[in-house]
C-alpha cells in the first residue's frame, strides 16, 4: 500500500519543517476532498430525517431533531413503490447474472481451449462488439425489442443484460489463461468429454473471476437508469422508481432524499462487505 | 466523463487476440473408437455449441441493431409507419446544418473540459495517497464511493445542493455571498453544475485506476530517489508520471468519447432544460418524443463513428495497451 519511508534522521531542522508543512498540506486536502464528497449525501441524510414541517423551519445543515424519525422512509417505502422497484430489480439482477456467467464462460472456454475453423471470426465479433457503444444503438435495438414484443417486460432487460457483455468475456478469458491446460489433458486421459471438462475443471477454478463478474455487474444493474427507463416504462426498477419521485413529491424534499438515501444503502452496506473485490474488479476489467 | 458508458475497451483486445493458446488438444482424441468422420465432426461442433448464445446473443443485440440504425438513417422513418421513404443523405444533412441539433456537440465541450479537473484531482489524491498516508484505506474508500452510487440517487443529491437556498448557497451565504446564481436555472451556469456533478460522481473511479497503477511501480525506484535526496514533487515528475502516463493518456482519450456520450446526469437533474441537452438526450428525445426514428438514427451513426475515430487514434497511440492493476 504505502511506499516505505526512510528513517529521517540524517535530515536537517528546516527539510523537517518542510516535510512537516507538506504533512500538513496533504492531510488538509484530504480532509477537505472527504467533506467535498460526504456532504452532499450528509445534508441529504439530515433532510431525510426531519418532518414536513421541521423540513420547511429549518436550514440544510440543522440536524433532525429526532435522529430516528423514520416517517419518511416508511412513506417513500410505501407511496414510492420502492419494493417493486427492489424486487423487479432483484429479479433481473439474478436472472441476468446466472446468465451472463454461462453465457461468458462457455464462449470463454470455446475461445480459449479450442482450435477451430471461424474462431478468427468469432474472436474478431467480441472485438468489434466492443467498439460499438450501447447508447447509440439504443435508437435501433428499441425497435427490435418492440418487435420481438418484448417491450415494458422484464425479459427485454434481462436479454439485453446478458447479451452485451463483452467485458465479462473478456475477464473470463484473461483468468482462463492462468489455468494449466494440463488440467484438461489429466481430465481428457481420463476420459472425460469436453462438457465435464468445462462444468468439473474449468468452471469451478474460474470461481474468483466468477465473483468478480458478478461484483462489477451486479453494480452495474443496480444502478442502471437508461435501460428501465426504455424499456420497462410501466413497472419499477430501483432508478426508474426513484426518478419518479420528482414528479409527485416534487415539493417534498424529504420524501425525496429518503428514497435516496434508501436506494444508497444497499450499495453502501455492499461496499463495506466487498471492498477488496470491488477494487479488484473494477480495476482489472474495467479501463473504459 | 461517463467513460463507462463507452464500450471501447482495450484491455479486451490484448486477451482476446492472446496468441498461442491454439491446437494444444492436438491428438488427444485419438484411439476413442469412434468413426473417425463422426468425431471429426462432432469436434468439430463442439466449439461452436459453448459459443452459440454467446454469439446469437451478440449478433441479435449488438450487431442487427447497429445494421438497422445505418438503415433507418437513410430514410424519413417514424417507427411506427410501415413504409420507411428512402431520403438518402438528407438526415446527415440535418445532422450537421440544424443548429438546434449542431448545438448539442457545444455542450459536450464543458464535460471535456470537467474531465480535466476530473484527471488532475484523481492524480493529485493517487499520487499522495501512494505515499504513506494515515487512514488511507478510509480516504481511498471515501473518495472512490461515489462512483458506486445509482446516477439517479446522485442526481437527486445534486438538485438538493444546487436548489435555491441549498446547501451551496447556504455555505456560499457563510462567506458573503448574499446573492447566489441560480445553479440549475441559468443557461450559462446550468452546464458547468452538471459538468461538476459528473467530476463528483466519476472522479473516484480515475483515483483508483492512478493508484493502482503507481502501486504497481517498483518501490526500489522511490527508495533509490529517496536516497539521492529528490523531493516528493521531483519524485513525482521522475518515477510516477511517467510510469503511469499511458493509463493517464488512455483516460485522457476515453474522457472524449465518454463526454459525447454524457446521458443520465443531465437527463436526471434537469431533463435538458436550459441549454443542458446533450448528444444522447437529444438523439433519444428525436426518437421517441418527436419520432424521428431517421433523424435519431442519422445522429446515433455520427456519434458511432466518432467513438469508432477516438478509439482508432486510442489503439494507434496506445498500440498493445496492456493495463493490469490488480
Amino acid at each position: 500500500m504505502s511506499i516505505a519511508t526512510r528513517p529521517r534522521s540524517g535530515l536537517t531542522f528546516g527539510m523537517r519543517v518542510r516535510s512537516m508543512s507538506a504533512q500538513t498540506a496533504k492531510y488538509t486536502s484530504l480532509v477537505v476532498a472527504s467533506i467535498v464528497t460526504l456532504l452532499p449525501l450528509t445534508v441529504v441524510l439530515f433532510a431525510s430525517l426531519k418532518s414536513g414541517k421541521e423540513y420547511g423551519a429549518s436550514g440544510p445543515f440543522t440536524p433532525p431533531e429526532n435522529w430516528f424519525n423514520l416517517d419518511n422512509f416508511v412513506t417513500a417505502f410505501t407511496n414510492g413503490a420502492m419494493l417493486e422497484g427492489f424486487i423487479n430489480t432483484a429479479i433481473v439482477l439474478a436472472v441476468s447474472l446466472v446468465g451472463t456467467v454461462f453465457i461468458g464462460t462457455m464462449a470463454a472456454y470455446a475461445l480459449d481451449r479450442f482450435a477451430f475453423r471461424g474462431k478468427r471470426l468469432a474472436t474478431g465479433l467480441f472485438l468489434v462488439a466492443t467498439l460499438i457503444p450501447s447508447v447509440t444503438s439504443q435508437v435501433a435495438t428499441f425497435q427490435l425489442i418492440n418487435g420481438m414484443g418484448l417491450y415494458d417486460t422484464k425479459a427485454a432487460l434481462i436479454l439485453l443484460f446478458m447479451g452485451t457483455d463483452v467485458i465479462a468475456l473478456y475477464l473470463f478469458i484473461q483468468f482462463m489463461q492462468s489455468i494449466p491446460i494440463s488440467l484438461d489433458e489429466a481430465a481428457m486421459i481420463d476420459g472425460a468429454n469436453r462438457w465435464t471438462i468445462y462444468w468439473r475443471v474449468v468452471l469451478p477454478l474460474l470461481k474468483p473471476a466468477i465473483a468478480t463478474v458478478i461484483i462489477i455487474k451486479g453494480i452495474a444493474i443496480y444502478n442502471e437508469f437508461y435501460a428501465a427507463f426504455l424499456y420497462l416504462p410501466s413497472q419499477g426498477f430501483i432508478s426508474t422508481s426513484l426518478f419518479r419521485f420528482k414528479g409527485p413529491y416534487g415539493a417534498h424534499w424529504e420524501i425525496i432524499a429518503a428514497g435516496t438515501i434508501i436506494v444508497i444503502i444497499p450499495t453502501l452496506v455492499a461496499f463495506l462487505f466487498l471492498q477488496k473485490w470491488i477494487y479488484k474488479g473494477l480495476t482489472s476489467g474495467a479501463v473504459k | 466523463m461517463e467513460s463507462s458508458r463507452t464500450a471501447a475497451h482495450p484491455t479486451a483486445t490484448a486477451a482476446l487476440v492472446a496468441p498461442g493458446r491454439t491446437r494444444r488438444f492436438r491428438g488427444t482424441h485419438r484411439g476413442t473408437g469412434r468413426p473417425a468422420r463422426r468425431g471429426r465432426l462432432l469436434r468439430g461442433l463442439t466449439p461452436w455449441l459453448f459459443l452459440a448464445t454467446g454469439v446469437g446473443l451478440l449478433l441479435l443485440f449488438t450487431y442487427w441493431p447497429a445494421v438497422n440504425l445505418v438503415y433507418y438513417s437513410f430514410t424519413d422513418w417514424d417507427g411506427i409507419d410501415l413504409t420507411k421513404n428512402f431520403v438518402g443523405l438528407q438526415n446527415y444533412i440535418d445532422v450537421f446544418t440544424d443548429p438546434t441539433i449542431f448545438r448539442v456537440f457545444y455542450v459536450s465541450l464543458y464535460y471535456f473540459a470537467a474531465s480535466f479537473a476530473q484527471m488532475a484531482i484523481a492524480l493529485y489524491f493517487a499520487t499522495i495517497l501512494s505515499f504513506s498516508t494515515r487512514f488511507s484505506s478510509l480516504f481511498r474508500g471515501i473518495l472512490f464511493f461515489p462512483y458506486l452510487i445509482n446516477g439517479v440517487a446522485i442526481g437527486f443529491v445534486f438538485l438538493y445542493l444546487f436548489q435555491p437556498g441549498g446547501t451551496l448557497d447556504t455555505v456560499l451565504s457563510w462567506v458573503g455571498v448574499s446573492d447566489p446564481p441560480q445553479w440549475l436555472g441559468d443557461p450559462d451556469l446550468v452546464n458547468w453544475s452538471l459538468a461538476g456533478t459528473s467530476v463528483w460522481r466519476y472522479t473516484g473511479m480515475n483515483f483508483v485506476l492512478f493508484l493502482g497503477a503507481i502501486q504497481s511501480l517498483p518501490h526500489e525506484l522511490y527508495e533509490a530517489a529517496e536516497l539521492d535526496g529528490a523531493s516528493r514533487w521531483q519524485q513525482f515528475w521522475a518515477i510516477i508520471f511517467p510510469g503511469i502516463r499511458r493509463v493517464v493518456g488512455l483516460s485522457f482519450i476515453l474522457a472524449i468519447a465518454g463526454s459525447l456520450s454524457v446521458f443520465e446526469i443531465p437527463f436526471i437533474m434537469t431533463g435538458g432544460a436550459n441549454g443542458s441537452t446533450t448528444f444522447v438526450i437529444q438523439t433519444i428525445q428525436t426518437a421517441f418524443t418527436f419520432r424521428g426514428v431517421g433523424l435519431a438514427s442519422a445522429m446515433a451513426v455520427v456519434l458511432l463513428l466518432i467513438v469508432l475515430v477516438v478509439t482508432w487514434i486510442q489503439r494507434k497511440i496506445f498500440p498493445d495497451e496492456k493495463v493490469d492493476l490488480t
